[in-house]
């Protein structure tokens, strides 16, 4: 302490050079880096076998190599990741992967099948948010040991459910597919976590970077891996920075102190077009913005009542106004870009024909319905348009803004009337989101899970069997067409207005290039960004 | 000075050296406190200010039409300035100045709701504290020091998130935060009084406790408690628009003035005005309640 | 707001009997801190789980399985009755475990050590401005009662009394960075800047001068300075206020008309005497001060993305991390009562007056 004050008088008593008096008006983020400005603060963990938000998903794709991937070069084809090649046995249940010789993880130690074998088992048996992922191929953590086996350079996995193979590949392209080097882990393993407190927040990978630094709603910094897979990544470091405000991101951005912004809004971007400094870009993202009507309630659990709510949204309305550029309308569970997904946009702000199914429910006049909602934009403006149109047909809506946590708590307790969300899909297969949207053989309060359409009421058995039978499908174009049939069924009669999808708006430095997302964050890859 | 009083005039009553009663005289020295305040002028506007409030709350549906303050025009959307719209219009294309003249309902709603709650709690938890002292003062007031060892916006914050949204939840949760103070200030004042002659002779008449505290203390308390209120008035707006700011308050599309302000940083930079003119209204109002308090306590002040 | 030192004035003993007396009030004054601090957890705890968002959900999300589910709620103890529940926080809270935070995974312990420093230092910065332009302000608006000098003053003051700083923040932002340029933007350092000076007492700029790092001093200094004088304007208002009717008061004594018959300097009557016999006082207005400042902290931190103890707060419960909560809460209730506790204990010891009455 007393060494401390000491130096403290001396620093400050040898006068701290003036030059810092002229702020340096740009103090660009420097040539090797490449900065983010982000949202990241619902990162939570950066282990692999436990990290399921959407931020952190982002990361660990960068941070870790996965058994089979989507690369950034071709974001439709699956290849191998640790993985050379693969066989599928006739029967569907047992597939055989080899691993990729001479694979280093960031340590120097070799890749091997036993860490893949490891990491795999470790998500089942530390049973975290994403086990889920693995446990649904009929593992659990009694029997993973036998049905993951891996030795040398083989490493073999056997089902015990009714999946279609190309399902149960996609899976091995998610983050619990992440390959964790297993003798690091377990040298920081306390208590039996399979070393899950330490890799938090730090890495043990094989992948493009190594995770340097996260500091909980400050930043992650990641560091370049030279000796990675695919060559060394373009630039040194990525540092993504957590920056609440959309507004502030802009202003990151313009002053360069930023080389991307990731969540502006269409206001921000707008002004943004006239700048030569800075390029605006659209990717298509995979996230369905809907609202759940809760059956429970009785005008929802009327069908006509139902049919004329989602005439009373004007979807055209918003997306050319507040959320132009961000949003468009997809009424179907599926986002487009996913297998079997179709364009299906059967309803449109019908206030008269809305007005007649409601006379006919014997609704004339309307009733009153609470609606839950994200009190933050843009929820708060869909959910105020919402409010103004379903007005015109007599619902009186009364919204509810709530933290996202406490709508979702309500929502999953059936708490709600009508709740406003978003969903995004786990993985890149139909499955992720039928399984939700069109589940639920179990009505009861007590039911095991508890997928959307659970926690709306619509008990649907058939619609369920359907469903289960287009996941075990093995003929593409068959399950295609049963995804088809499922998704106009889904939007026809059920508990959901299904109303976006939603689109990656990334406005960046016009010298910075090559971040493309993808579709989910599986593939948002940080290797190919370069700076000129 | 002021001229001399006309002798039989109210004026002369009032400022009348000798009072004829006890009420008189406290008649009087309101009335001069009243003209101590008149001389003020930064109290004065400060008077001028909450007056306009609350003629804008009543009459808010004479300035301008029901309908507009909710009324969205997605085409119109984050216009600037017209003759149409005085003040522009927000990101849903709804006119903000109808939403700030509205916006004055629910800022004296709140206002004067969180008073009408913590007064009395105050008075009922300092009253009893200070009058019988001992055990009752000991566990009455640990209670107070407890609340008052909160942050207070964070509790309120707490309050309003456990409640769910809603101006009615709102002010309940800043009333939860805010009456410690008052407490505090009753029993001291009960303090000042409670050896009194008038209180003792009213207990050798036989009075009740209860109707001792509600006759005699009472009165004696509210004025120190309605200035300290009025200067509280301010932090209870910017509380609540605090509160509003974070997302929690008013439903929508209620244009409660904090929520406005949160909505409207999002275009800032290029449309400043949807943010900064109910920032301005709530500064120009609790700037009123404050020249207003700070009046009030002066002429209180010379008063005694 | 009620002066804290009310009580302790009013209830302070003879002066032959103050070593006894300061021995009692320190014994009575822990009791009432324990009770407080009780009172304090058990609000708090109650309000935690009475917050309509599901802890477990917090942990581990909206997707996962029913068993994950179930095994997570037992592990935090969410399936015991809450009485046993706060018990069980309390003893290790006793301990010095605050447990986890769940969305940083770190000890709330760590979390805290690592945001309080830099709320403290917002909150310093903006003392030290509110104190040297608040007292001279108080004194001026003293000597010069009713004229303009004092009316100017007292409007600024009002003014800074009336300000929604979360409003005069985002204003402050839009003209004198994103307009002009004059200071940095939100957060407490440029990325080119950050993880150059390892942390030391946690105030960058403190740290940064240790390490001999000018460049990120000034990088911090410039992201420091506009959120620090935001919050320093709203302390300015309390303490010239302050000020000026301390000195009133002390204006009115005989010494300062003795002093000023003696022939001294009216300049070094005010300045030195007077003001030199307020400062006791003032020391408990600036403890309240910067109690305010650590709450008035909420908001200015989330304009300004600024990492400190009010976003910390503000996030915990708004993700139903009870423990960073219950942490945050505690420590800014200790400071409070540590604060209250000071300025009770000192100002009968310094302040003759007090002591005698």
């Amino acid at each position: 302490m007393t060494e401390m004050t000491r130096r403290l008088l001396l620093a400050t008593a040898t006068a701290v050079p003036f030059a810092g008096w002229v702020r340096i008006a740009d103090a660009a983020a420097p040539k090797d880096t490449a900065v983010f400005a982000k949202q990241i603060d619902d990162i939570i963990t950066l282990d692999p076998g436990e990290c399921y938000e959407l931020s952190g998903i982002e990361m660990c794709t960068n941070i870790y190599d996965r058994l089979l991937r989507y690369e950034a070069e071709d974001l439709n084809k699956l290849v191998g990741g640790v993985a050379e090649s693969w066989t599928v046995a006739p029967d569907g249940k047992t597939f055989t992967f080899k691993i990729r010789p001479n694979l280093k993880f960031q340590s120097g130690a070799p890749v091997t099948a036993e860490d893949v074998e490891f990491s795999l088992q470790r998500v089942v048996l530390m049973d975290k948010t994403s086990a889920f992922l693995l446990t649904q191929l009929g593992w659990s953590k009694t029997t993973v040991k036998d049905l993951v086996k891996g030795s040398g350079d083989t490493l073999t996995l056997k089902i015990a459910a009714d999946f279609a193979p190309s399902l149960v590949l996609n899976l091995m392209t998610s983050i619990v597919a992440s390959v964790v080097e297993k003798k690091v882990a377990l040298a920081n393993e306390t208590n039996g976590d399979l070393g899950n407190g330490w890799l938090k927040t730090h890495s043990a990978s094989s992948g493009a970077f190594k995770l340097i630094a996260w500091k909980a709603n400050e930043s992650v910094s990641l560091e370049a891996y030279p000796g990675f897979r695919l060559g060394a990544p373009l630039l040194k470091r990525v540092v993504v920075r957590h920056v609440p405000e959309p507004a502030s991101q802009r202003l990151l951005l313009e002053k360069a102190d930023a080389d991307y912004a990731r969540d502006l809004t269409p206001d921000q971007i707008k002004p943004l077009a006239s700048n030569p400094d800075i390029k605006v870009e659209s990717f298509k993202a995979a996230n369905t913005f809907y609202m759940g009507l809760n059956l429970g309630y009785e005008p929802l659990a009327n069908p006509k009542v139902r049919q004329a709510m989602k005439m009373l949204v004007d979807y055209d309305g918003m997306v050319k106004s507040f959320l132009a550029g961000r949003f468009f309308v997809q009424q179907s569970f599926l986002p487009l870009g996913f297998f079997g997904a179709i364009e299906y946009v059967p309803f449109k702000l019908d206030v008269a024909k809305a007005k007649g199914l409601l006379a006919e429910a014997g609704y004339k006049d309307g009733f009153a319905v609470k609606m839950a909602a994200p009190n933050v934009s843009p929820w708060t403006e869909i959910s105020q348009s919402v409010q103004q149109t379903m007005g015109q047909a007599g619902i009186k809506v009364s919204i509810e803004p709530m933290e996202l946590k406490a709508v979702i708590s309500q929502y999953r307790g059936r708490g709600h009337q009508i709740a406003m969300l978003s969903w995004g899909p786990d993985y890149f297969d139909p499955h992720t989101n039928a399984d939700t949207f069109a589940h639920n053989d179990d009505n009861s309060d007590t039911a095991k899970s508890k997928p959307l359409a659970w926690r709306n009421k619509w008990f649907i058995p058939d619609i369920t069997k359907e469903m289960l039978a287009a996941a075990k499908e093995l003929d593409a174009k068959k399950r295609a067409e049963q995804y088809v049939v499922l998704q106009k069924k889904v939007t026809d009669e059920g508990p959901f207005i299904l109303m976006f999808q939603n689109t990656n708006q990334i406005a960046r430095r016009a010298t910075t290039t090559g971040f493309n997302p993808g579709i989910t964050e599986d593939l948002n890859f940080y290797r190919t960004i370069r700076k000129s | 000075m002021a001229t001399a009083p006309v002798p039989g005039t109210a004026r002369a009553w009032l400022l009348s050296p000798a009072p004829a009663s006890r009420r008189q005289a406290r008649f009087g020295r309101w009335y001069r406190a009243w003209l101590g305040f008149r001389r003020n002028p930064l109290a004065m506007s400060g008077l001028a200010i909450v007056a306009l409030l609350v003629l804008m709350a009543v009459f808010a549906p004479l300035i301008v039409d029901p309908q507009s303050a909710t009324l969205q025009v997605l085409q119109d959307r984050l216009q600037p300035a017209s003759w149409q719209h005085p003040f522009g219009t927000d990101e849903l294309g709804r006119d903000i100045f109808a939403r700030v003249v509205f916006g004055s309902r629910i800022t004296l709603t709140i206002v004067v709701m969180v008073g009408v709650i913590v007064v009395p709690v105050g008075l009922a938890i300092g009253l009893p504290a200070g009058y019988f002292g001992g055990v009752v003062d000991t566990v009455l007031m640990r209670i107070t020091d407890i609340f008052l060892a909160f942050p207070r916006l964070v509790l309120a914050l707490a309050f309003a998130a456990a409640l769910g949204p809603g101006i009615e939840n709102a002010v309940i949760a800043i009333a939860l935060t805010a009456w410690p103070p008052y407490a505090r200030l009753a029993r001291a004042e009960t303090l000042t009084c409670r050896r009194a002659e008038f209180i003792q002779a009213a207990e050798l008449q036989g009075a009740s406790h209860l109707r001792i505290i509600a006759t005699q203390i009472v009165p004696l308390c509210l004025p120190s408690v309605i200035i300290r209120l009025t200067l509280d008035m301010a932090g209870i707006i910017l509380t609540a628009a605090g509160l509003g700011f974070l997302g929690l308050g008013a439903q929508p599309p209620a244009p409660e003035w904090g929520a406005m302000v949160s909505s409207g940083r999002q275009v800032l930079l290029d449309q400043w005005w949807v943010a900064t003119i109910p920032g301005l209204a709530i500064f120009i109002v609790s700037l009123g309640f404050n020249l207003l308090g700070d009046g009030l306590r002066d002429a209180s002040d010379s008063r005694s | 707001m009620t002066s804290p030192t009310a009580q302790g004035a009013a209830s302070a003993a003879p002066a032959w009997g103050l070593a006894r007396s300061l021995a009692n009030r320190t014994t009575r004054s822990l009791l009432s801190v324990a009770l407080t601090f009780l009172g304090l957890t058990c609000v708090t705890f109650f309000i935690g789980r009475v917050i309509p968002i599901d802890p477990v959900l917090a942990i581990v999300g909206d997707k996962a399985s029913a068993e994950t589910y179930a095994r997570v709620r037992a592990e935090i103890g969410l399936d015991l009755p809450i009485p046993v529940q706060y018990w069980r926080y309390l003893v290790k809270v006793v301990h010095g475990d605050f447990g986890n935070s769940v969305i940083t995974s770190r000890p709330v312990l760590h979390d805290l050590l690592q945001v309080f420093p830099a709320t403290l230092e917002l909150a310093l910065l903006a003392l030290l401005i509110g104190v040297v332009a608040g007292v001279p302000m108080g004194v001026l608006a003293a000597t010069h009662r009713g004229r303009w000098q004092d009316q100017v003053i007292r409007f600024l003051s009002l003014l800074g009394y009336s300000m929604p700083v979360f409003w005069l923040g985002l204003i402050g932002l839009l003209l004198f960075y994103a307009r002009l340029g004059w200071v940095e933007g939100p957060g407490r350092l440029d990325v080119a800047f950050d993880d150059i000076v390892a942390p030391i007492i946690g105030m960058i700029t403190i740290d940064s001068l240790l390490a001999g790092e000018y460049e990120v001093f000034w990088n911090a200094f410039w992201h420091l300075l506009l959120p620090a004088s935001i919050l320093g304007y709203l302390s300015l208002a309390y303490v010239a206020r302050m000020t000026r009717s301390f000195m009133l008061a002390q204006l009115r004594q005989e010494y300062v008309l003795a002093a000023l018959a003696k022939g001294l300097s009216p300049w070094r009557v005010v300045w030195v005497h007077a003001l030199g016999n307020v400062w006791v006082q003032l020391v408990t207005v600036i403890a309240l001060t910067f109690g305010s400042l650590l709450e008035g902290a909420v908001l200015t931190e989330t304009v300004f993305a600024w990492p400190g103890l009010g976003l910390y707060m503000k996030n915990s419960l708004f993700n139903a991390d009870l423990n960073a909560v219950l942490g945050a809460t505690v420590l800014v209730g200790v400071v409070y009562i540590g604060l209250n506790m000071i300025s009770d204990l000192i100002y009968p010891l310094v302040d003759p007056r007090a002591r005698d009455q």
